[in-house]
């Protein structure tokens, strides 16, 4: 059945906000720390456990999967509730700091990604 | 007239289910834009993306949502579904490719927030604000516009700052929703590895989300598992390490 699917992905979910808040907790900030990073990890590691036994059968996999294709509606819903005129009318300083650290970053990632990869040919050696 | 108050009615009413209507509507139209207009050199997921932020612009500081015709958006478009339907394309990721970038993860999550508080911080240096609560401020909310106003908050920023680095947080969603899908190429991202070295770097879920679906929805679980500690660390090292240095250096 599909409900045993999104029931899965629910308790995932729940398991990781609280997991999450509680290290947000424990490190003294009180918001929610990687609950969803948290979440995501039980979800494949369980799966994968499943997988090798057996696989999760196709209609509960199904549950998982609906909710997986429907985040791209949510992603277009969420960019229409951003405050797109405060960004934009808050002056220069909001403009250049954001769009220009953050461009710093993208070129970064192209040199932290060849690092990565000569890392991992040494450990493999 | 009485036909137009039972139509607001019912669309008020069932905001949830009108959202689900409109974004299928705004993703159809922006699919055929993308085949018949840009034959599909631009993906119909960048432009719906593009379209509803020009739509949230016309709307308040919740975008469109604060019309009531649009109020579901908020709900559809929340940390609530965002979050659990970004869980739900983990199914789709693959166990190996997540524990081989574990290392290479970490590091460009910590290398991501120090290079965009301290360059986030510089330019608002540069532009005069020199003191060290506006530096930490401005730095903090080029990181996310979550991490900003918490930081704010935390070292005593007045409420005009905040509200920059809010706006400073905003303007780095829709720069990394627009631009990633442009410059994936130039940058690798096109695996795994990288999508999850980017989600570090770049950090803000909401942009992260976006930007990689219009790029490659394959790569969205990976690139968002290690976008959400991001804020988290963000939150912890700005008002704390970062602003103490801050007070040294100035």
């Amino acid at each position: 059945m599909k409900i045993y699917g999104v029931a899965f992905l629910a308790a995932c979910y729940l398991m990781g906000q609280v997991i999450g808040k509680y290290i947000g907790i424990g490190l003294g900030i009180g918001g929610n720390v990687g609950g969803v990073g948290i979440a995501m990890i039980l979800l494949v590691m369980i799966n994968d456990r499943f997988y090798k036994k057996t696989s999760l059968h196709v209609e509960t996999q199904a549950g998982v999967l609906f909710w997986s294709s429907m985040y791209i509606p949510v992603i277009v819903a969420m960019s229409s509730i951003l405050n797109v005129k405060v960004a934009l009318s808050n002056g220069w300083v909001a403009i250049f700091s954001g769009i220009l650290a953050t461009s710093c970053c993208y070129l970064l990632i192209p040199l932290i990604s060849k690092w990565s990869q000569l890392n991992l040919k040494k450990s493999t050696e | 007239m009485i036909g137009l108050d039972v139509l607001d009615e019912v669309f008020i009413k069932n905001g949830l289910i009108l959202a689900f209507l409109i974004v299928g509507v705004i993703l159809f139209l922006a699919d055929w834009m993308s085949k018949k207009i840009f034959n599909k050199r631009i993906p119909g997921v960048a432009i719906a993306i593009l379209a509803a932020l020009v739509m949230a612009y016309f709307g308040g500081d919740e975008g469109i949502s604060n019309h009531p015709f649009f109020s579901g958006m908020a709900l559809l478009g929340g940390v609530m579904f965002r979050d659990f339907t970004i869980v739900a394309t983990a199914m789709g990721a693959n166990l190996f490719e997540l524990r081989k970038t574990g290392l290479p993860g970490i590091i460009s999550l910590l290398l991501g927030i120090t290079v965009t508080f301290f360059v986030g911080g510089s330019i608002g240096y540069a532009m005069g604000y020199t003191d060290a609560v506006s530096f930490t401020t401005i730095g903090a909310g080029a990181c996310t516009y979550i991490v900003g106003p918490i930081t704010g908050a935390a070292i005593g920023a007045s409420s005009d700052l905040i509200v920059i680095s809010i706006a400073a947080g905003v303007v780095k969603t829709i720069f990394v929703t627009i631009i990633t899908p442009l410059v994936a190429k130039k940058i690798g991202l096109d695996n795994p590895s990288t999508a999850m070295i980017f989600g570090g770097m770049i950090g803000t879920t909401s942009g992260v989300a976006a930007g990689l679906a219009a790029t490659d929805p394959k790569l969205v679980p990976y690139g968002a598992l290690t976008a959400t500690f991001y804020t988290g660390i963000g939150v912890l090292l700005c008002p704390s390490v970062f602003y103490l240095f801050m007070v040294y250096l100035l």
